[in-house]
């Protein structure tokens, strides 16, 4: 695997596009091949099924370059998995298929997200080498170091500003422009930053924002206004407490797209006898949207809300590229990547920890809804 | 982690309702029905202004990286009649400008060979398992479910480092398991996005996978087809709707990715936005190459975006719509 890789790194980038896909897909291929044939009868399918139990995990691992022990501990799993498979009881082969579906991806989300998340955890509680255990310490520092406090801090004034202002916005452009002429193109220019880059986002505000000295011609949009209306040039990244506004700024901007639209469909969506029914009371436009529209988009908008929610918790190429948290600007993500590149992987792990435990009522919500989504059925 | 994101909370069965009717009134094109104009003339300025206030700012980039360097340097974008000037010198100038390693134009290649391959195996391993948590039964399906459901919330920063460590080392807990391939190009920036794309993949194809009705699976099933037919000739064309408007926020999702690729992409497979990042650090000021820059980066969403901008709309509310 490694030398495949290796040789596969010495092809032209784009000729190494078309190889890795296709390879792939055989992949996957032969995969859905051993479904298909698995549950059939016969001594030849049951031989073909023992082969592939033992062999698919054997060779996974050889050609990972694994250990030996590793490698024949694999091969006897694949073993008593057939075993277990050939006296299943909807039937040999049943089991064999539902692994065959499933494992890549159990297999990959457990070595890529859920055995690292146990590992983080764990290093937040080390020290930066990793090889003592340090109890609180990461987090003590965290929330002692004034400049640690600032991040947070800065983190939950994101939280606080950039979705409650995101969907407002969103939610009264979608009213201002429902069923006007033109709507389709109205929401295009509202939406069209939804596709642009969080760093491209940054570079066309860091323009916006661009200072230069009084006495020569302003270059940066917002600076010119503010000599328009006989004001001194304001470097907005770097006045603090401005500053975090500013970079607020970039993310409402992206984010208000995404609420417009969702908005915009919820809000077509409220039953249009309910608004006659309203307009025949005779309430006026602002009465009908407070009682009428808002509570028929009640769960659109907290959908919005939280979406919006955890975009700004874990926001990070903003601040990277905008200040690289420099001047008070910096948050919990950012923090987590500089003190990974000083070194300080207990501390980096901290700052995830604490990112974490701030997203988890909303995981600990949202897997509720669906449980009880899924009890209805 | 990219701006794009479908909206993938669950909503209340009332909720799913409205914003399905609300969604068909859209994609059925306005007009019907509603000729008369209910908006307020205020309305309509109100609207216009949030449209002008979107849009200046990308619209300003773009007129000033048509500009000549000196221009750009010492007059407002908005002078461009009185201080007149195009050119494409700094498009030029950008692309060959970069690092020791790489310039802009490499980074440029860079974001599509790592974008393509990490937007096409994370969507077929995840419609392998949203078919299977779709329509067969085992004990415990449920709780798997929601457990893959509840991974996609997991901030990616608390993979980072040990994802690494696995890569760069082969090691899991410290303890050596595989052969490292970190240095070979762009494996572990594929592998990485493919993993941190699957739960949020899974369950929003599980959503579409489970409204294919249950009679043409069963049609199939009884005349021979195994499951691995099934999912290959039925499931597939089926829901390549949904796949298609998966796979434009998986490339967007990728292309603007800045975090995973500053972990992962090091040297000379970098991919452009963390160039860009690189470049806005080190020559901040130079704002005709920043422009340029930035605009051929946003170039090819753009393009993206206007193009499949219906299935994107579709793809957005499918987390709430659909399931």
């Amino acid at each position: 695997m490694s030398s495949f890789l290796q040789w596969l790194s010495t092809l032209p980038p784009l000729a190494q596009v078309p190889i890795i896909i296709v390879a792939f897909l055989a992949l996957i291929g032969i995969l859905i091949f051993f479904i298909e044939i698995a549950p059939r009868r016969g001594r030849v399918y049951t031989i073909a099924r023992l082969a592939a139990c033992v062999l698919i995990p054997l060779g996974i691992l050889a050609v990972l370059e694994s250990y030996p022990v590793a490698i024949i501990a694999a091969g006897v799993l694949g073993l008593l998995f057939f075993w277990f498979d050939y006296r299943s009881s909807e039937g040999a082969g049943y089991l064999f298929q539902l692994f065959g579906f499933l494992a890549p991806a159990i297999v990959l989300l457990a070595i890529g997200l859920v055995v690292p998340t146990i590992q983080t955890t764990i290093q937040a509680f080390q020290n930066a080498r990793g090889d003592s255990f340090v109890g609180f310490d990461n987090f003590v520092w965290i929330f002692t170091q004034p400049q640690a406090v600032r991040t947070v801090l800065n983190t939950i004034i994101w939280v606080l500003i950039a979705p409650v202002v995101s969907t407002i916005a969103g939610l009264a452009y979608a009213v201002f422009i429902d069923k006007s002429r033109g709507e389709k193109y109205f929401k295009i220019l509202v939406f069209m930053p939804m596709a642009i880059s969080f760093v491209g986002a940054s570079i066309i505000w860091r323009f916006v924002y661009t200072a230069r000295p009084a006495d020569q011609e302003q270059i940066g949009l917002l600076n010119q206004i503010v000599v328009w209306f006989g004001g001194q040039p304001v470097s907005f990244l770097s006045v603090d407490p401005w500053n975090t506004i500013a970079l607020i700024v970039v993310l409402i901007w992206v984010q208000t797209g995404f609420a417009m639209v969702v908005l915009s469909a919820a809000i077509k969506g409220v039953p249009a006898e309910q608004m006659e029914a309203a307009e025949l009371d005779g309430t006026n436009a602002w009465q009908r949207f407070i009682n009428v529209t808002v509570p028929g988009i009640r769960s659109s908008l907290v959908v919005v809300l939280t979406t919006i929610s955890i975009a700004s918790l874990k926001v990070f190429d903003i601040v990277r590229t905008m200040t690289a948290g420099a001047n008070n600007t910096s948050v919990i993500a950012n923090e987590m990547y500089t003190q990974f590149k000083n070194f300080e992987a207990g501390r980096s792990a901290a700052f995830a920890v604490v990112l974490f435990l701030l997203v988890l009522p909303i995981v600990v919500y949202n897997a509720r809804q669906i449980k009880k989504q899924r009890e209805i059925r | 982690m990219s701006a794009v994101t479908p909206i993938d909370l669950p909503v209340d069965e009332e909720q799913k309702k409205t914003l399905t009717r609300g969604e068909r009134k859209v994609e059925n094109g306005f007009a019907k029905g509603t000729k008369r104009r209910l908006t307020s003339r205020g309305a309509t300025i109100a609207a216009l202004v949030i449209a002008v206030l979107w849009t200046i700012p990308t619209f300003g980039l773009f007129i000033s990286s048509f500009r000549p360097a000196n221009e750009v340097r010492t007059t407002g974008w908005w002078t461009i009649f009185s201080n007149f000037g195009l050119t494409i010198d700094n498009y030029v100038e950008v692309l060959g400008s970069g690092n020791s390693q790489l310039t802009l134009a490499g980074a440029f290649i860079n974001s599509i060979a790592i974008t393509l391959p990490a937007t096409a195996i994370p969507l077929v391993i995840a419609s392998l398992a949203a078919y299977a948590f779709a329509w067969m039964d085992f004990r415990g399906k449920n709780m798997l479910f929601i457990a893959v459901f509840a991974l996609q919330i997991v901030p990616i920063q608390m993979a980072l480092v040990p994802l690494l460590q696995l890569f760069s080392r082969g090691e899991i807990f410290g303890f050596p398991v595989i052969t490292a391939f970190g240095s070979a190009g762009y494996a572990q920036v594929w592998i990485a996005h493919s993993i941190f794309a699957l739960p949020l993949a899974i369950f929003l194809l599980h959503n579409f996978i489970a409204e294919i009705p249950a009679e043409v699976i069963e049609a199939a099933r009884v005349d021979g087809a195994g499951h691995g037919q099934i999912f290959f000739r039925i499931v597939l064309p089926l829901t390549m709707p949904a796949i298609a408007s998966f796979a434009i926020f998986q490339f967007l999702w990728v292309w603007n990715d800045l975090l995973v690729a500053l972990i992962f992409a090091d040297g000379a497979v970098a991919p452009m936005t963390k160039l860009l990042a690189e470049i806005t650090g080190s020559r901040g000021q130079d704002w005709h190459l920043l422009t340029a820059g930035a605009f051929i980066s946003i170039l090819v969403p753009l393009l993206v975006f206007f193009s499949l901008q219906r299935y994107f709309v579709r793809g957005l509310l499918a987390g709430s719509t659909k399931g």
